[in-house]
């Protein structure tokens, strides 16, 4: 339990502290501190093998002791990436960002614990509001422009899951009042008695407003301008972490349903929104002409493959879960390495950019691997996760949807690499003006690192990583 | 007292109405002052018999902080903003009028088609609370000013919170608080935006937020 | 048999006050004396002993403007409760006494645009645009009255049930009243919607139409719009207090000062607001029928 308990505070201490803190050089190492209590504390978890709870609305459980792995794995990549960042940054103030930051942390690990309905909601409104100040960092009118886009979209968004969480109390109170309402534990049992048309009115608001945090499409618009216009270290959290929580928060409204029955009303949703996302992605990222809303596109694509992973079940599942590993480690090379590339041209158009091999050769690099990991190529882990939602998909015999899936992974392969080769190789351009600064080892081992982590997954999975996406997997079919 | 929520939750359609139908912002924000504070009145005529100190408490801080607080940030936004009056907005006044009435139609029509929980007190709750989230996605959806847009997702969420007064059993009130936190944080956050962008683009229109495009 | 014309006769004598009643209300928050009480009997008796000029241009339209629409709105008040006792009644005479008054502005209107000025076209188009939206709201609040009362005859509707005294009813009750109060002030051409008292070209919409009459022409319209006025009143006044039975002396004195009153609100909203811009009636119109249909919905649960 303390371990739980240190876990949702350390964050929030050091946030105190490094708004002490009144030296901008010595900030950015609060994060790394809190970052390594953080990752060090999961470590903890997983070798005592331990299941920590704080009476029941806040315990640990296989799916969201994936998650929170993955939390605390991302956040300590980017805390290193942030020191290199924050240091070639020194003449914006950081003290806003490293707070939200660290709230942001302690936000998204209340999420992973929380198995109350309503106490997801307030966590996840909680990283809304903790995200948005990071997006600004940059103080031009654009970010402003995103930062307000995001706001008010992610926040109504946010709103109408608000709402189904009220269908759900209603759902589940129906017959009368019950003991422990929303909560996840209690729920499961008694799913038969749920009142039908609430949970489908549930369902549909949660999937919209959980949906506009994940970045479905079409609930997805927030997502080129934020991304855009954010650090690459924002764009990193925001596509690895935050979006892993949104999709937490529909996997245990899929558990509510599969308790209930009524699978065979939410798999074709959520299917359907899969697709559609993929869909808009594909169709967007051609003629796409600024690196960092292709990244942006990038994600929403693979939020819709993780949903459509969900909405077929069975095998498809765990390659769901095994994807939001995949997605959130080569994410954060991409975005990083976006970063260093931005800062260096000092411009967002990709046309602008050529030859990033020749001026940043470990960036460039990186870049270039990031790409072919993103886009599903052996031997990186994202074939391995896509090829088993295939196989699921193939299994149940839905042909329809094996060829929309294959048909938008191979028009954004296309999407991507036109960009991305450009970019990448070919003569750097002869500027009179100097170029922005090349790569330091703080900048680029961060993106090594989870490069490198991806290429493993998709060579050898650990049998405990496997063992712990199976029981996740069994959690949300319903399986013991 | 069922009569007196009857009387408060058409109240709160009138003001929906009234911010669909009006153009200055200082009167759409009063309106909106007025619903908050009905609805913080809402919960001790709709649960007569679980009268409590808890419970009023909740009404009072409910009647505080949407009823003065988020107000109050809002008419510090437009006043630093000097901006007194809203555009004609993407569908106009009129059409906006006649869309509130229809959404109140579609409202009532759909609440009618969910089987009513057998604990509320009031029949009119759900169509009300339904009616108050679709007007409220129309003024964000509409709106040609940034403030005006926060108001209709204040109105969003009243919307939202009419409906979950008819869970009082099922919600307990830690989240209540939680929910109200968290709303009073949006706005703040909204209000501090909208004077950034105040002072970036020298206006709070909807129309100069067009530099992020394909 | 001509004890039930009495509320008829009550109607034809003393509309002419209300007027009166209206313009002292005025001219006391003005700090003045105003004209008195009685000032339109002494306007109409001066303008029918006057002779009238008829242009070359106009046919029969323009001479029987004036007294088809006296004579509807005559009819019309025929249907009117006035203190619980109507002259005539049968179901359905709600929709004759809308369209009887319809009739009146169709008949003012063509009138108006006999003329071939465009002054008066001018008013007549505005004057049938705020129609639009006032006509509406009126049937809507009369749907609502028979939804409630089961029935549709004018005088049953307002006689029978005691929306006043229902607690259960008052919301209702409130949006009612308001829309009819709104629906009142556009039909009779009082502010905000129009303003009597003016007689510039761009601010004028009743009064425009009206220019070119004279003589025992203009003795007939002002005659008609002081019944019209009269009528819609008692209307209102039924709907907050329904009168049902007692001795006729009761009910009527109980009746009179409670339209004296309405009245007088009437007067109090023309002195203290402004007369709306063009353009921002129809919304002042369109808030009054959105409110009314609202009342709709909530009467049809």
């Amino acid at each position: 339990m303390t371990v739980l308990v240190l876990l949702i505070l350390i964050p929030v201490v050091v946030a105190g502290v490094s708004f002490a803190i009144r030296s901008d050089a010595w900030r950015p190492w609060t994060l790394v501190v809190a970052a390594v209590l953080h990752t060090s504390l999961v470590a903890s978890l997983w070798f005592s093998n331990a299941w920590p709870s704080i009476g029941t609305w806040l315990s640990l459980d296989p799916a969201g002791k994936v998650v929170l792995s993955l939390i605390s794995a991302l956040f300590l990549a980017a805390s290193v990436y942030a020191v290199g960042y924050l240091h070639r940054r020194l003449e914006r103030p950081n003290r806003t960002f490293v707070t939200a930051l660290l709230f942001f942390l302690s936000a998204t690990s209340v999420v992973a614990f929380s198995q109350h309905f309503g106490l997801l909601w307030v966590a996840l409104e909680a990283t809304t509001l903790a995200s948005a100040p990071l997006l600004y960092f940059n103080h031009n009118p654009r970010s402003l422009e995103a930062t307000w886009k995001y706001l008010l979209i992610c926040s109504v968004g946010i709103a109408l899951a608000l709402l189904g969480t009220f269908f759900l109390a209603v759902a589940d109170t129906f017959q009368g009042p019950v003991d422990g309402a929303l909560l996840l534990p209690a729920m499961l049992p008694r799913a038969g008695s749920l009142s039908v048309p609430w949970l489908h009115a549930a369902f549909i608001f949660l999937l919209v407003g959980y949906g506009t945090k994940m970045g479905l499409a079409p609930m997805h618009t927030w997502k080129p301008d934020a991304y855009g216009e954010a650090p690459g270290l924002v764009g990193f959290l925001l596509s690895g972490v935050l979006t892993s929580c949104a999709f937490l928060a529909l996997v245990r409204l899929t558990q509510v349903c599969q308790a209930a029955g009524q699978m065979d009303f939410a798999r074709p949703l959520l299917i359907l929104l899969g697709l559609l996302s993929m869909g808009v992605a594909a169709v967007f990222m051609l003629g796409q002409t600024d690196y960092k809303r292709m990244l942006a596109y990038s994600s929403v694509e693979h939020m819709g493959i993780l949903t459509l992973g969900l909405g077929l079940g069975g095998l498809a599942t765990y390659g769901a879960w095994l994807h939001m590993l995949n997605n959130g480690l080569a994410k954060g090379v991409l975005f990083l390495t976006a970063g260093n590339i931005h800062r260096h041209y000092r411009t967002k158009t990709a046309s602008e950019v050529k030859g990033v091999l020749h001026r940043l050769p470990l960036s460039g690099a990186l870049f270039m691997a990031g790409f072919i990991a993103i886009t599903g190529s052996p031997p990186f882990g994202l074939f391995m996760s896509e090829f088993t939602i295939l196989r699921g998909a193939i299994g149940n015999g839905r042909w329809g949807i094996v060829a929309g899936y294959l048909g938008c992974l191979a028009v954004i392969f296309i999407g991507m690499a036109r960009i991305v080769v450009l970019m990448v190789f070919g003569e750097p351009p002869n500027d009179e003006t100097a170029p922005g600064p090349k790569d330091s080892f703080l900048t680029t081992c961060t993106p090594f690192v989870l490069l490198a982590a991806v290429l493993v997954l998709g060579l050898y999975i650990p049998p405990w990583l496997d063992h712990s996406l199976q029981a996740a997997a069994h959690l949300v079919e319903g399986l013991p | 007292m069922e009569h007196f929520a009857q009387l408060l939750l058409i109240s709160v359609i009138l003001a929906n109405l009234f911010v669909l139908g009006s153009h200055p912002l200082g009167a759409c924000i009063r309106a909106v002052a007025l619903q908050g504070i009905a609805l913080g009145l809402l919960p001790l005529c709709l649960h007569p018999d679980e009268r409590s100190i808890h419970l009023f408490i909740i009404a009072l801080g409910m009647i505080g902080l949407k009823g003065c607080v988020i107000p109050g940030l809002l008419f510090r936004a437009i006043r630093d903003a000097a901006i007194r009056k809203e555009q004609e907005p993407l569908i106009g006044f009129n059409t906006g009028l006649l869309l509130g009435a229809v959404l109140v139609g579609l409202g009532f029509g759909i609440a009618g088609k969910l089987p009513l929980p057998p604990y509320t007190e009031s029949s009119m709750v759900v169509p009300v609370a339904l009616s108050t989230v679709m007007m409220g996605l129309l003024v964000i959806v509409t709106r040609a000013k940034i403030l005006s847009q926060a108001l209709g997702y204040l109105i969003l969420e009243n919307g939202i919170y009419t409906f979950g007064l008819i869970l009082a059993a099922g919600l307990p009130g830690l989240i209540e608080m939680g929910v109200l936190l968290d709303i009073f944080a949006g706005v703040f956050i909204m209000g501090t935006v909208i004077e950034h962008i105040h002072r970036e683009f020298g206006s709070i229109s909807a129309h100069k937020l067009v530099n992020l495009k394909e | 048999m001509l004890t039930t014309f009495i509320p008829l006769g009550v109607t034809l004598v003393a509309a002419p006050l209300l007027p009166g009643l209206i313009n002292k209300t005025k001219a006391a928050f003005a700090g003045r004396q105003g004209p008195p009480l009685f000032q339109l009997y002494f306007d109409l008796l001066k303008l029918l002993k006057k002779g009238a000029v008829y242009s070359r241009v106009t046919t029969w339209i323009f001479r029987a403007g004036p007294i088809v629409s006296l004579a509807s709105v005559i009819v019309a008040a025929l249907f009117v409760p006035l203190a619980g006792h109507t002259v005539f009644s049968f179901s359905g005479d709600v929709i004759a006494f809308a369209y009887l008054l319809g009739l009146g502005r169709f008949f003012t209107v063509l009138a108006a645009l006999d003329t071939g000025s465009s002054f008066e076209g001018m008013g007549a188009s505005r004057e049938v645009t705020f129609s639009i939206f006032a006509e509406p709201t009126l049937f809507i609040i009369f749907v609502i009255l028979a939804r409630v009362t089961d029935s549709l005859s004018l005088s049953r509707m307002l006689t029978q049930v005691p929306l006043f005294g229902m607690p259960s009813m008052a919301g209702l009750l409130a949006l009612i009243v308001f829309s009819l109060f709104v629906v009142c002030l556009a039909e009779n051409s009082r502010i905000p919607v129009d303003d009597p008292a003016t007689h510039l070209e761009l601010t004028m919409i009743h009064e425009v139409m009206v220019l070119d009459h004279g003589g025992p022409d203009l003795a007939f319209i002002l005659y008609g719009a002081s019944i019209k006025l009269f009528v819609m009143i008692a209307i209102l006044a039924h709907l907050v207090f329904p009168m049902q039975g007692g001795s006729p002396v009761q009910t009527g004195l109980v009746f009179g000062s409670l339209m004296a009153l309405v009245t007088i609100v009437i007067g109090i909203v023309e002195s203290a607001m402004a007369r709306l811009r063009m353009i921002r009636v129809p919304r002042l119109l369109m808030a009054a029928c959105m409110i009314a249909f609202f009342a709709m919905i909530i009467s049809l649960r």
